[in-house]
């Protein structure tokens, strides 16, 4: 064979590895093997088009082409239509970068996502990475926190704090270590982003990271990830390793006498952890109980000391900002919602993956010109976005522009960016007892409202269903809806009656189906 | 108590202990808690507390392979509810339970971050998506004839458990 080895990509996020990535990858390296094909495959991240998953791309001349959805059995017959030169296939789309779906994005936060090997800290480097870093290095802390501030990055955990501001905060409190600490806590349906990017271009988080340690001041960090998501953090400790290895982690940073030390830390499984004080009681090997504010955690968070609390998206946003300055980022998105999101689109959706938009896009934009409608063929009934605090939202509601202030008027949640589609077979009083069992269930139990509350909510909605005082019922579960809102300490029992709020406005005739059956069998009884 | 004694130097170091002792033998045994307490400077209701708080960590041991099935809004969108209720009857046994044959133990799990190819279901680390009731007694029945039928994460990336930081 003469001329450079072919270079085939099969991914290795788990996304695609539950369609049997591992499976195509053998199959393409077994199916070489057998006609001689000398080829190198890279198992990249995933390019967020998840319906086409396991999506293999080859490099050619003009580009990355790909095929989509591969199986083992479809490999010898991708050999025989030559899509080693980007021969025609049935399951061919062309150019992946031309694919409409990925095209008419707005990359920023996943620029190089799927489209590097996540472990090899070159590759990262000649796609740009670690340019932010390194002029932060040579930059002041303030200066960086200028520079984090003018962006208008707020934060993509769900609250949407101005990033800058908390980060101005840590940087002038005066102690004698701080902290920064990764929320990577993704427990909300409908969101994998976090779990994407970390799995993809995981040294992204770790250079986001090492520019806050510098900006605030602070020499350790830990990233705490959820115990669901193994491949993640198998990922995220092998980057880290490198790092380390390469002088991009641990003391004299490159020879500049910056010193950051970073760690993963893992929970179990509680939902709770997601909530910043809940997890830094966590990280410091405690129940995950939600502690009251104040005092803030860019005071005194983690064991006592001023601490940066950020989620994955906000910190993976961070280099792009120092690499093209606050501005290129702010140019981005609308009123008070800067930049971009990754919006996932999940659930019942034809095209479910990840959408990275500048903020100012509609739910229809997104739900059909990327998502095509359900993946059931019937029509869309509601959509959560914002994960289980979110409020469900129908059709009508649809052309509301996705930005903070918009969605927040609806009682809605831009939150993580999360949309959860369902079709009309969805029962919303179904849906909204889920959301109060969901807050029985992960309630950390520290203030009433929200540990009685929801137990007390899920009782009155099985009464609802059943058909019981219907009215009455829902009066009383308008009533305990207004005292969790109003007195929660956190958001889980704050914004739990959202979902339970919204399913009632706009899907009354969900709560009243047994109502009318009822009150005929007590005609008949009397 | 090697475990402790690899990991006594983290900070907050309780968490890490019970995964590495739950990875070593599956559960927490209850004989666990007072020397924890003991070995940390805690006290026994310190560590009960954080074993009983976290859903992840087990009391009693678990059969061969644990299999989470999500329950989360988006899988619930496509039919997960149906699923939960074909494994339970496939299995025979309720959720938290153990088959007969000491095969599964069965877990709920509120979301595995595979949201668009939902429903969703993780057998030991290995992530499954699309998952029909079919398909699922297909994974089932392959992870009884090999248990490594499925392995997602490459030997090269798991055992780093070690953290840098002090």
């Amino acid at each position: 064979m003469s001329g450079h080895l072919i270079t085939v990509f099969v991914p290795r996020d788990s996304a695609a590895l539950s369609v049997g990535a591992d499976a195509v990858a053998a199959a393409i390296r077994a199916e070489a093997t057998r006609r001689d094909l000398p080829l190198r495959i890279v198992r990249n991240g995933s390019r967020g088009m998840l319906y086409l998953e396991p999506l293999v791309e080859v490099e050619t001349a003009e580009g990355r082409v790909a095929y989509g959805p591969v199986t083992p059995a479809d490999v010898p017959g991708l050999f025989d239509a030559g899509f080693l030169t980007g021969g025609e296939h049935a399951l061919g789309h062309g150019l992946t970068e031309e694919i409409p779906y990925f095209k008419k994005q707005e990359r920023l936060t996943f620029a190089r996502c799927g489209i590097i090997d996540p472990l090899s800290v070159e590759d990262y480097r000649a796609h740009g990475g670690f340019r932010g870093l390194e002029n932060a290095l040579a930059m002041s802390q303030a200066e960086i926190v200028k520079a984090v501030t003018d962006s208008g990055l707020r934060g993509r955990g769900g609250a949407g704090f101005p990033t800058g501001i908390k980060w101005n905060t840590v940087m002038q409190a005066p102690a004698d270590e701080k902290f920064v600490c990764c929320n990577a806590d993704e427990g909300d349906s409908g969101t994998f982003a976090d779990r994407m990017i970390i799995e993809g271009d995981p040294f992204c988080l770790i250079e986001g990271m090492t520019i806050a340690a510098i900006a605030v001041g602070a020499t350790s960090g830990y990233v705490y990830m959820r115990s669901e998501y193994p491949h993640a953090t198998a990922t995220l400790r092998h980057a880290i390793k490198l790092a380390y290895d390469e002088g991009w982690l641990g003391d004299n940073i490159h020879g500049t006498n910056r010193t950051f030390h970073l760690d993963v830390r893992v929970g179990a499984g509680a939902y709770i952890c997601g909530e910043e004080t809940a997890m830094l009681e966590s990280l410091e090997g405690k129940r995950g109980m939600v502690r009251a504010k104040p005092p803030l955690p860019a005071l005194e968070g983690l064991f006592g000391k001023p601490t940066v609390v950020n989620n994955v998206l906000s910190l993976c946003s961070v280099p792009i900002i120092l690499d093209k300055g606050g501005d290129y980022y702010r140019d981005f998105g609308v009123g008070r919602s800067r930049g971009t999101l990754p919006f996932q689109l999940a659930g019942n959706i034809k095209n479910g993956g990840i959408v990275e938009k500048a903020f100012g896009i509609t739910l229809h934009e997104l739900l059909y010109e990327y998502g095509g409608g359900t993946i059931t063929g019937r029509p869309i009934r509601a959509v959560q976005v914002g994960g289980p605090l979110g409020a469900y939202l129908p059709p009508s509601q649809f052309d509301l522009p996705k930005d903070y202030e918009a969605f927040a008027a609806q009682e809605a949640m831009v939150g993580h960016g999360g949309i959860v589609v369902f079709d009309d077979s969805v029962d919303m009083a179904q849906q909204a007892r889920f959301a109060m069992e969901f807050c029985v269930a992960e309630s950390c139990g520290k203030c009433t409202p929200c540990r009685i509350g929801s137990t007390r909510g899920m009782e009155t909605l099985d009464k609802i269903i059943a058909g019981k005082n219907v009215d009455a019922n829902l009066d009383l579960l308008a009533d305990l809806c207004d005292v969790m809102v109003d007195g929660s300490l956190c958001a889980m029992g704050g914004m739990t009656p959202y979902p339970v709020r919204s399913a009632v406005k706009h899907f009354p005739e969900d709560f009243r189906k047994k109502q009318h059956a009822v009150r005929v069998t007590h005609i008949a009884a009397e | 108590m090697t475990i402790v004694e690899d990991n006594r130097h983290l900070r907050g170091a309780l968490l890490p202990i019970l995964h590495a002792l739950q990875e070593e033998f599956g559960y927490i045994d209850e004989e666990a808690i007072p020397l924890l307490a003991t070995e940390l400077n805690l006290s026994r209701a310190d560590v009960h507390g954080v074993v009983s708080f976290y859903h992840e960590f087990r009391r009693e041991k678990p059969g061969r392979h644990t299999i989470k099935v999500c329950r989360a809004e988006a899988c619930q969108s496509m039919g997960a509810n149906a699923l939960v209720d074909h494994i339970k009857k496939r299995l025979q046994v309720d959720f938290h339970g153990t088959t007969a044959d000491g095969a599964f133990t069965l877990e709920p799990v509120f979301c595995l971050g595979n949201c668009a190819l939902s429903p969703a279901v993780m057998i030991d680390e290995n992530l499954h998506g699309r998952v029909s009731p079919d398909r699922f007694d297909e994974l089932a029945a392959e992870t009884r004839a090999n248990p490594h039928a499925h392995n997602q994460i490459p030997r090269a990336l798991s055992h780093s458990h070690k953290g840098h930081a002090q």
